[in-house]
């Protein structure tokens, strides 16, 4: 394309939104005349304007639908199993009303690992996932004996697993030692033997010991409990299950700007809000196209800006949203009415009726749309 | 007439001081009696005259005003001793905990009490009153474990509550009287750190002296066929706290030992709890005599059947309608056709003028009976007045400008039409009115889809706007055609539908009609030129469709099968109409005329080719029978083979993983990999059977409506020629059942297809009983998940709608909630209106395309 094509076409950025420009970029024949390419930018402008939306629109409103009309064509199957390699995936209904509750534990938490060259090869990949998935001490041993009138406890050790794990017996004690503090530990060839260093007392300290010791972490990052390998495009990334992002990204290989995880929490502890918010509209929109359905991503960007509008994640719950609501019976028409009536009453609150629902309560035009303009026509 | 707007602009919330409560009453309750020997309310009582009237022809003694006019007064009582308020519980707790027990300040040293409340004022103003709320709640907390008074230096004791409404200072009990009198104490200037309001509120008012009693106009009784009278829960509830009340009184005076005293003033105080919330954990709720448990003040306020979202959010309207409704392609997209009887019972008020009053006149000559007629008038004084034979000569004779007649409904009227539940903005749209015959509501099919409806027995409700601004605001805002494309996602929601499609179809197809029929059929669809239909004897099908496209209109698309279609001047050259171009969603065809010819136009010719298309098939004769599902002996041989073939594989694979050489999958065990590979086989083999069906069935009409996507699928016409399939339940195979096994038909540890739901007979031959009953497991898990999932989404939805109902454009472009807090600087990052875009986006290839090539 010409350079003044190219910068004519970008001159109109401010007035045709960013998208549509690229797109006119893309498609724009190469022996366009100057004449026809400013009638094109014109009338682009113009049905811009025409689509544009109006003053008043009660845009909330009309996403809630978007979305909870389509909610009933939903699928309530948690488990989802998208193609033969993949993980358990909560999707559906309930994923969807998990990002929306803002849950701080979600039932199938997930990274999705991105790796810096060359570690996103083929052949690289296993080895890197072994060293991330979290191998607790319960999985390497074959087996324990609990020595009652000695107290001890002798372990015998997996050695074909921790091969497996490229470990080795000695660091194995090494990592366990400092968390059995009241033992003393004898390393042997397939495993190790802990003795009580007190008097004998009770079997129960012998027996507390190995329910302690099966979920002490030998290996890995904590969290991490499976993880899988899977072709994304033309590269190898990890899927894991359990997050823990604040460890994974100090590891060398992943690469921090791809790399995700889908508690909206921890992404918020992490990223910041603005990843946030750009998590729950990648999520929802992920759910929603795996369904088969069609929701304009303007909607969901509008519930993700509300949820995170305050600088914090906020579910659109009682707890959540609805709270900070200016409106006494805006929240009291919501739930638990009577606890924001007291309340109101105890603070003198008042209630300047600017939303939807306290006026439709006293019998008032709504400010939205054509209840919105203060005109008054004199009256003869 | 216009009424004069009265505005509310604010709503304030205070608690009553006992001053209060006795300044605004209009009556002392003095004695639990209600009536007296006449059945006349008694002085003093309960239904006292002056707190309002709820029998007809009373008067109030208050305001003079009858039944339906005095809107009710409060009235008191003086408790004989103080009691605590239920629901202010916690919040004297919190007073009492952090405050001094002898002078009364609050536990913070004087210099950080000042920091602390400009802290809280700037975090109000700044952040919310929300934000201030948590932090007085922190401040509170880090105070009240504090053991000495900073001012006067007293030790402090622990002071806890013993539910519901005990407080304990150690192990003292202390009395509301105690209470009260420590609250007293705080001074007013250290009340702002909890977020009371320093002038209109005490502390000591949430411990109750005096008490309101609530108008009878809240609380009316019900006169029962037998005569007798039925009095409401709060009058029953009021009646028991009265009792005690003078119970307690007389003791006190009596010098009654202290036992009894405490006692009563217990009784008194469950009372009064109950009275409030009857639904406090710790205590047994008031019942009625029947066992019934009362229905006081909280549970008339929350829930789903409480005023707020029962009465106060939700409303009820007059001038509206609810029947059946029933299809009627013949009449337009954006009608409604009504039942003679109800247009003569709806109204619509209409002014009389110059210029309308020769029919209007005509209306009321008709009167009630006969349509179209008039029920009402409405004089210019207000008053109104039923038109029926008796009064109908004096108003003849009176009626003049200025009346306003309330006449029948008559074709073209506004009307709104909805169907619940109303899931999004197109589940009400406006129609015009046509009166039809008959007992049920008509609409054209075209249009069920936005509303969801089908015609197996639905109820549809009506409602007319009675004033011009409502009517225009409907018809502009909210008739059909404005809603053509959905707000979701930018597609149209209306379309053709089931024999509009089909018959389309087959007319753009096969049919050639002679040039008289074809005229006919033109005709019915309300053609009146046919100028541009060919000068030929024989018409064909395609021909036919043209005559109703516009004469400019050129279009270059695909059709379902993905053969092109080709309209070039308004002439359909190769190609079929079919859903990909007729249907709603995709639409391609209806989506191009929509852009270039707007609206009205579209929505017309919709509804022309709809007629056509049922019109068409009418004259043709379309139905199905079993004979549509008959396969060839070569075809059935095929299907055979191909299942015989992956039931072997299947075994196969089975031997695979008892063999132990089956490679499993990543991340999956080895019967997991087992399962996934016979699933993949055997879903195959359903896949290719339905192919060698659909390859056979050639002259069928399932097919045909298959192909044109009116209705079912090809998987439907697999499923009922060639094979059901495999079952799955929850995306594995059928595995419940008994140990090992899923039905006793079958040998234990049997991992064979038939034994897990692969279901290897169709519809038409019929299924064998294991197979049904495998059917049913997965028809009764669908059926459970939608039961599920349907109050779930209403609940989400409910959620959405309540968080978001405030938000709105404002006209900077800003996206804004109630409070002006900023949500986004530009609606959805770019201010484009989803409804008024091709799919989300502007259709630029489109425009570039007009450009460049004329």
């Amino acid at each position: 394309m010409k350079k003044e094509h190219l910068k004519k076409i970008r001159s109109y950025s401010g007035k045709i939104p960013k998208p549509v420009l690229d797109k006119l970029e893309q498609i724009m024949p190469d022996n366009v005349s100057d004449k026809n390419l400013s009638s094109i930018m014109e009338m682009t402008l113009a049905s811009v304007n025409q689509a544009a939306i109006e003053p008043g629109e009660c845009v909330g409103l009309v996403s809630a639908q978007s979305i909870g009309e389509p909610g009933t064509q939903m699928t309530l199957n948690t488990f989802h199993f998208a193609g033969v390699a993949e993980m358990n995936v909560t999707t559906g209904l309930p994923r969807i009303i998990e990002i929306f509750d803002a849950q701080k534990s979600i039932k199938t938490p997930m990274m999705e690992l991105f790796l810096h060259s060359p570690h996103n090869k083929p052949e690289n990949i296993a080895k890197l996932s072994a060293q991330i998935k979290e191998t607790l001490f319960g999985e390497i041993v074959r087996e324990f004996s609990l020595n009652i009138f000695e107290q001890t406890l002798a372990v015998k050790l997996n050695l074909e697993t921790m091969k497996n794990l490229d470990l080795e017996v000695k660091d194995v004690v090494k990592i366990i030692r400092p968390k059995a503090k009241t033992f003393t530990v004898e390393a042997k060839d397939d495993g190790m033997i802990f003795s009580y260093k007190g008097k004998a007392s009770e079997v129960k300290e012998v027996y507390n010991l190995k329910e302690k010791l099966r979920k002490v972490r030998i290996k890995g990052i904590k969290g991490v409990s499976q993880v899988l390998p899977v072709k994304r495009g033309e590269e190898y990334i990890i899927l894991t299950s359990g997050t823990n992002l604040k460890d994974i990204l100090l590891l060398p290989e992943v690469d921090t700007s791809k790399t995700t995880s889908n508690d909206l929490y921890e992404t918020f502890k992490v990223f910041g809000i603005e990843a946030t918010r750009q998590l729950i509209i990648d999520e929802v929109f992920k759910v929603i196209e795996a369904q088969g359905l069609n929701i304009d991503i303007r909607h969901i960007m509008l519930v993700a800006d509300i949820m995170c509008a305050q600088g914090k994640v906020k579910g659109i719950t009682r707890y959540g949203v609805v709270k900070e609501k200016e409106s006494v019976l805006a929240r009291a028409s919501f739930e638990t009415p009577i606890k924001h009536l007291i309340h109101a009453a105890l603070e003198g609150e008042i209630d300047n009726l600017t939303s939807v629902v306290e006026n439709v309560m006293i019998n008032q035009p709504v400010p939205l749309g054509t209840g919105l303009p203060g005109l008054v026509t004199k009256m003869k | 007439m216009q009424d004069v707007h009265k505005k509310v602009n604010s709503i304030s919330f205070s608690v009553f001081s006992p001053q209060m409560i006795t300044d605004s009453a209009a009556a002392k309750v003095v004695t639990p009696e209600l009536y007296d020997r006449e059945g006349y309310p008694v002085d003093g009582g309960l239904m006292d005259l002056r707190l309002g009237v709820i029998d007809p022809g009373l008067r109030c003694k208050m305001c003079g005003q009858r039944l339906k006019e005095c809107p009710g007064h409060f009235g008191y009582i003086e408790l004989a001793r103080p009691v605590v308020h239920i629901k202010f519980v916690r919040h004297i707790l919190d007073l009492l905990r952090s405050s001094c027990r002898s002078c009364g300040r609050v536990l913070i040293p004087e210099e950080s009490l000042k920091r602390y409340i400009s802290l809280l004022n700037k975090l109000g103003e700044e952040e919310g009153f929300e934000s201030r709320r948590r932090k007085i709640k922190e401040i509170v907390a880090k105070y009240k474990i504090k053991m000495k008074c900073p001012h006067c230096e007293t030790k402090q004791e622990k002071i806890r509550l013993e539910k519901p409404y005990n407080y304990f200072e150690g192990d003292i009990r202390l009395s509301p009287i105690e209470v009260r009198a420590r609250l007293e104490k705080i001074p007013a200037g250290d009340l702002a750190l909890f977020g009371f309001v320093e002038k209109k509120f005490r502390p000591e008012w949430m411990i109750l002296t005096v008490m309101q009693i609530p108008p009878v106009t809240m609380r009316p009784s019900i006169t029962l066929e037998s005569g007798e009278r039925s009095e409401d829960d709060l009058t029953h509830k009021l009646g028991d706290i009265v009792r005690i009340n003078q119970r307690l009184f007389e003791n006190i005076n009596a010098g009654a030992p202290e036992v009894i005293i405490e006692d009563l003033w217990d009784l008194l105080q469950y009372h009064i709890t109950t009275f409030f919330d009857n639904a406090i954990a710790q205590l047994p709720p008031a019942r009625h005599r029947g066992g019934q448990i009362l229905k006081t003040i909280s549970s008339r306020l929350s829930s789903k059947e409480g005023r707020f979202r029962h009465n106060l959010a939700g409303k009820r309207t007059d001038f509206s309608a609810r029947t059946v409704i029933s299809p009627d392609p013949l009449i337009a997209l954006n009608e409604v056709g009504i039942p003679l009887s109800m247009a003569m019972h709806l109204t619509v008020p209409e002014r009389v003028t110059e210029w309308n009053k020769t029919y209007l006149k005509k209306y009321v000559e008709n009167g009630p009976k006969k349509y179209p007629g008039a029920n009402y008038l409405l004089k210019p004084d207000g008053k109104r007045k039923a038109i029926t034979p008796e009064t109908q000569e004096e108003i003849m004779e009176e009626f003049d400008t200025g009346y306003v007649v309330e006449r029948h409904l008559i074709d073209g009227d506004i009307t709104l039409f909805n169907r619940q539940p109303s899931l999004h903005r197109m589940s009400m749209m406006c129609h015009k009115v046509k009166v039809l015959p008959g007992r049920t509501f008509r609409l054209n099919p075209a249009v069920c889809n936005p509303y969801n409806a089908d015609f197996d027995g639905d109820e549809m409700n009506l409602h007319i706007p009675q004033t011009e601004e409502a009517r225009s605001e409907a018809e502009i805002l909210m008739l059909v055609e404005t809603q053509l494309i959905s707000p979701r996602d930018g597609l149209s929601v209306v379309g053709c539908i089931h024999d509009a499609i089909t018959g389309n179809y087959l007319l753009t197809k096969e049919l050639v009609f002679g040039r008289e029929e074809a005229i006919n059929i033109l005709h019915t669809t309300g053609v009146e030129d046919f100028s541009s239909l060919p000068s030929k004897d024989k018409i064909d099908g395609k021909e036919i469709f043209s005559v109703l496209l516009p004469k400019d209109f050129s279009f270059v698309g695909r059709d379902r099968a993905g053969t092109t279609v080709k309209i070039s001047k308004g002439k359909l050259v190769s190609g079929v109409m079919d859903k990909a171009n007729l249907g709603q969603e995709s639409g391609l065809m209806l989506r191009n005329i929509f852009e270039k010819y707007g609206s009205a136009f579209t929505a017309e010719l919709l509804g022309k080719i709809s007629k056509l298309g049922i019109v068409v098939l009418a004259r043709r004769g379309f139905s199905i029978g079993l004979g549509d599902m008959d396969l060839s002996k070569v075809a059935e041989e095929e299907i055979q083979i191909i299942v015989d073939k992956s039931v072997e594989e299947v075994a196969k694979i089975i031997d695979q993983y008892y063999a132990g050489t089956l490679q499993s999958l990543p991340g999956r065990s080895k019967q997991e990999t087992l399962e996934v590979k016979i699933l993949e086989v055997l879903n195959k083999a359903r896949n290719k059977s339905g192919d060698v069906a659909m390859k056979q069935v050639t002259k069928s009409n399932a097919l045909i409506m298959a192909r044109c996507g009116s209705r079912g699928n090809p998987l439907n016409i697999a499923q009922m020629t060639a094979i059901v399939g495999q079952q799955a339940l929850r995306g594995k195979r059928i595995e419940k059942g008994y140990k090992g096994r899923t039905l006793p038909y079958f040998k234990e540890n049997d991992l064979s297809p038939k034994a897990h739901g692969f279901i290897r007979n169709n519809f038409k031959t019929g299924l064998a009983p294991f197979e049904f009953f495998f059917g049913a497991m997965t028809g009764r898990d669908a059926l459970m998940d939608t039961a599920l999932r349907t109050p779930k989404s209403g609940y989400l939805y409910r959620r959405l709608s309540n968080a978001m109902q405030d938000l709105k454009v404002e006209y900077d472009g800003t996206v804004r909630d109630a409070s002006g807090r900023i949500v986004q600087f530009s609606y959805g990052e770019d201010g484009l209106d989803v409804s008024k875009t091709t799919s989300g986006t502007i259709h630029v290839e489109g425009i570039v395309k007009e450009v460049t090539q004329g």
